[in-house]
């Protein structure tokens, strides 16, 4: 280690923490987008199901 | 699972192959007589300022794609390349301003052609965006946003070629081949570094790819199941449409 260390030390990390934290941020807005995808999918399935539920009563009426 | 083992396994390699770059850079590489600690910047900035101007080109390429077969897939393609690579291109001028002020004692110095061309390459694409959005007709967004990221992705290695032959050299040459340029130590850490960097680029616009296309079959999802008036109208953006969204 030089005698510069300590001066320079935070610039270096300033500019890994930048990295990182840009890296942080846009996996995080990604894990957000798939947390929606699974609640809309859960919805979707839902919506399958009384889809189902509904054409079986009709079933269940017609015969 | 929305995303498949495949994008796991290359999140894990990014990961350990970042780890191993960062590891080598600080332990292994020695240190830099003329600048001391604050060199250790260059193994985080140059491999984002390079793999943010692949992006770039890569972008440029599925344009290329994108107008030859008129395939919506090729323009997706083209839009998070660039999206990730403005990313990364933020954090380029960002990490750099900062090894500047550590280095000049300047957070910018606007003769200095390699700092300036990176600038004019970012603003330019900063307009990507925008100009996508100008255009409401999806298949003309595409077709004029093809065309923008060929003709500015062929400007990227252009500018690259104008700064390599220009007469100021105060910016550091990475790869000088007159006065030494790198030692072995630290251009193994650099390599590692920008296979780590270039690794998080691939996983990052896989993982995009991946949510986009998700999103597009479960819009089409829901139109099969409730029908056109439970599909919220997609209004006006700059995101590519894929032909299940509309």
């Amino acid at each position: 280690m030089t005698d510069t260390l300590p001066d320079n030390t935070g610039y270096v990390a300033a500019a890994y923490l930048v990295f990182f934290a840009l890296v942080l941020i846009y996996v995080v807005i990604m894990a957000a987008k798939l947390s929606r995808f699974e609640r809309e999918l859960s919805e979707l399935n839902e919506l399958a199901d009384r889809h189902l539920d509904e054409s079986r009563e009709q079933e269940a009426v017609r015969t | 699972m929305l995303y498949g083992t495949r994008l796991r396994a290359l999140a894990l390699l990014t990961a350990v192959t970042l780890t191993a770059g960062f590891a080598l850079a600080f332990f292994y590489a020695p240190m830099d007589a003329d600048q001391g600690f604050m060199q250790k910047i260059f193994y985080v900035h140059v491999p984002l300022a390079i793999v943010a101007l692949c992006g770039f080109v890569f972008g440029g390429i599925m344009g290329i794609q994108h107008l030859r077969t008129r395939e919506q897939r090729y323009d997706l393609r083209s839009y998070v390349a660039i999206h990730l690579s403005l990313v990364l291109g933020a954090g380029v001028l960002i990490t750099g301003a900062i090894w500047a002020k550590a280095s000049w004692g300047h957070w910018w110095v606007w003769d200095e052609p390699t700092l300036v061309s990176f600038l004019i390459v970012f603003l330019l694409y900063a307009t990507y965006q925008p100009l996508r959005f100008s255009i409401e007709d999806p298949e003309r967004q595409a077709r004029y946003a093809s065309v923008f990221a060929v003709v500015a992705g062929a400007f990227v290695p252009l500018n690259f070629l104008a700064v390599r032959l220009a007469q100021s050299y105060t910016h550091p040459r990475v790869f000088a081949t007159t006065n030494g340029g790198l030692p072995d130590k630290m251009k193994l850490a650099f390599y590692v570094c920008l296979l780590g960097m270039a690794a998080l680029y691939v996983t990052l616009w896989k993982y995009e790819m991946a949510s986009k296309h998700t999103s597009a079959q479960l819009r089409s999802l829901r139109r099969k199941l409730g029908g056109e008036d439970d599909v919220a109208p997609r209004g006006r953006t700059a995101a590519p449409s894929l032909g299940t969204s509309r």
